[in-house]
């Protein structure tokens, strides 16, 4: 029963932006496969013609109107922030020195 | 004592009658929350000034004859719900700094009521569990035996509600989170219809499935909380535009001739006989109150932990992706690029179910596996849907256990995610399809543990799952709470 290999888990984990140990790797991967091999039971169900649904409510296309709000002033946006410099949320380095 | 074995709606006779000041109910309350909030540990934050202040703030509304139904009477906040300038840390070393800069429009309706908040409490992180033992911050414990899990995820708002720490709590429900501990708490929990409550201000877990609701220590106090949390909300967009009903108007209608649905497999294998045992006399006490007991099937409820797990862990990856260190919450050191110190945020910030869970929603959602896994879970979502839609056209409610067993202990099921996933066997179907569910006290075990039933109605059927559950209350009895030898 080998539904999901160390690879792929290496895989899903860069895709999910998260940094895991050897040994999480490891963990990760047999858990997966537990939950996955239960997740199994799915695949045994008919679903022909069925519609997908990714909600209850029949709501679509909300909008407000077009007007002026009070909204969340500078000062309280950076209130939380790790890292902020000159009004501007500050991170490493992302472009490539040449 | 005498204080705080009151409900809500005898505190606000009192009130009103002004035998009691809120600031005196605050005060009880707070002493109570000190004497034993060491053995229980509900809460993570608790906000004692801001509780007196709103309390003196309430005695003013009461004088002036400005009360509304809850005005003065203090309750609890989970604390995956923005408060103002006070700790929001969803249960994560995420969030251990975090300092909401606005409500969440549920605590807003608190505070612009004069409800008084007594504290934040402890949740399994981000709401990832049934027991409260993910949370960064430590397990909360059940107050009828310390040695037992109080439920999850919003097990401190129900631990605090059972310790008689606070009338009332709030809490959230994406698969059971509310009615699982509110059962094996001995208390009320109600989940109501997706978009009667406004989300905004809730931290996200699932969008489609995650919903506000009260817990109490009976019934006609929580349909007074509904009547505050329910209402449209512009901030929300999938709030229901829907008329609000007055719930309290609900209570103490004759149930003569409600049909109530029992599906057939739900008494069946896997289910702890004292809990089965319980269901039957509850089914039996509906009886003799005249209502119809019809027999429904529900064939595709079999699916629902799978697909739920599908679709809860996708939509918490996409929810969970904003936790990078950037605008607020935990940022690593490891600083060598931006990638890196992502990365090494989430790895540091989150625990090993939260990490799971994204990690299993990620896939389901990643190419070549979206059709045959999240694809699939939104069809078979739509078949658990349609049972409830055929069953709906026979029968007014559907009554089942709320969970498969009384409350377990500590260690029990953490080291096996799927064991403890087999706790939400009963209540996950109501959030796939939308629909209202709650869970009231019905009887207890020998042990003296509480056992909770499930009462579910269709798409905003409140009213007539509320009226249903004040008439069982009275048929069955109350079942008192711990008062934990102080």
């Amino acid at each position: 029963m080998s539904i999901i290999d160390k690879k792929t888990v290496e895989h899903v984990a860069n895709l999910a932006r998260l940094y895991l140990t050897d040994a999480e790797k490891e963990d990760m991967t047999e858990i997966l496969n537990k939950i996955l091999d239960f997740e199994q039971k799915l695949a045994g169900l008919n679903t022909d013609g069925v519609k997908p649904m990714a909600h209850a409510v029949p709501l679509e296309n909300v909008m407000r109107d077009d007007t002026v709000e009070e909204s969340l002033s500078v000062r309280e946006a950076f209130l939380n922030a790790p890292c902020e410099a000159e009004g501007f949320f500050k991170v490493p380095r992302i472009v490539e020195k040449d | 004592m005498e204080l705080l074995k009151k409900s809500a709606l005898e505190l606000r006779d009192l009130l009103d009658k002004r035998e009691v000041s809120s600031r005196e109910i605050v005060e009880t309350y707070l002493k109570r929350i000190e004497a034993v909030e060491p053995k229980v540990k509900s809460f993570v934050t608790l906000t004692a000034e801001e509780a007196l202040q709103a309390a003196d703030k309430a005695d003013e509304m009461i004088k002036e004859k400005k009360a509304g139904l809850l005005t003065g009477i203090p309750i609890a906040v989970k604390d995956n719900m923005c408060t103002y300038h006070v700790e929001t840390t969803c249960g994560s070393k995420m969030l251990e700094n975090f300092k909401p800069p606005y409500d969440a429009t549920v605590v807003a309706n608190l505070k612009e009521t004069g409800v008084p908040v007594l504290g934040k409490t402890n949740m399994d992180e981000f709401a990832m569990g049934s027991s409260t033992e993910t949370s960064y911050y430590g397990p909360s414990r059940n107050p009828w035996d310390l040695e037992r899990v109080p439920g999850g995820s919003s097990g401190g708002s129900a631990a605090a509600v059972a310790a008689m720490e606070a009338p009332l709590a709030l809490g959230s429900d994406t698969g059971g989170s509310i009615r699982q501990p509110a059962s094996l708490t001995g208390i009320v929990g109600v989940k109501p219809t997706y978009g009667l409550v406004s989300r905004y201000g809730l931290i996200a877990f699932a969008s489609s499935l995650d919903q506000i609701g009260p817990f109490t220590r009976n019934v006609a106090d929580s349909a007074a909380l509904l009547n505050l949390l329910s209402g449209y909300d512009p901030k929300d967009t999938t709030s229901l535009p829907h008329a609000r009903p007055d719930y309290m108007q609900a209570l103490g209608k004759d149930i003569k001739g409600l049909k109530v649905g029992v599906a057939k497999d739900s008494l069946g294998d896997g289910l702890d006989k004292e809990v089965a045992a319980t269901v039957k006399k509850s089914i039996d006490a509906f009886a003799s109150l005249g209502a119809e007991i019809v027999e429904i099937e529900l064939p595709h409820s079999e699916y629902a932990l799978a697909t739920y797990y599908l679709v809860a862990t996708a939509e918490a990856s996409s929810n969970l992706a904003r936790f990078d260190g950037v605008r607020f919450g935990h940022r690593s050191q490891e600083e060598k690029d931006s990638v890196t110190m992502f990365k090494h945020t989430r790895a540091e910030g989150f625990g090993p179910e939260v990490k799971r869970r994204i990690m299993l929603g990620t896939y389901a959602l990643s190419a070549g596996f979206y059709d045959a896994y999240y694809l699939k879970a939104l069809k078979a979502r739509t078949l658990i849907k349609s049972d409830f839609d055929a069953a709906f056209g026979k029968v007014d409610i559907i009554l089942s256990p709320t969970t498969p067993s009384v409350a377990f202990k500590f260690g029990e099921k953490i080291s096996d995610p799927l064991a403890m996933y087999l706790s939400d066997v009963f209540t996950t179907t109501a959030n796939l399809a939308g629909i209202p569910a709650m869970s009231m006290p019905a009887g207890l075990t020998t042990n003296g543990l509480p056992i909770g039933v499930q009462l579910i109605a269709p798409a905003l059927g409140e009213e007539i799952m509320l009226s249903a559950a004040y008439a069982l209350e009275k048929a069955v009895g109350t079942f008192g709470l711990p008062t934990l030898e102080v």
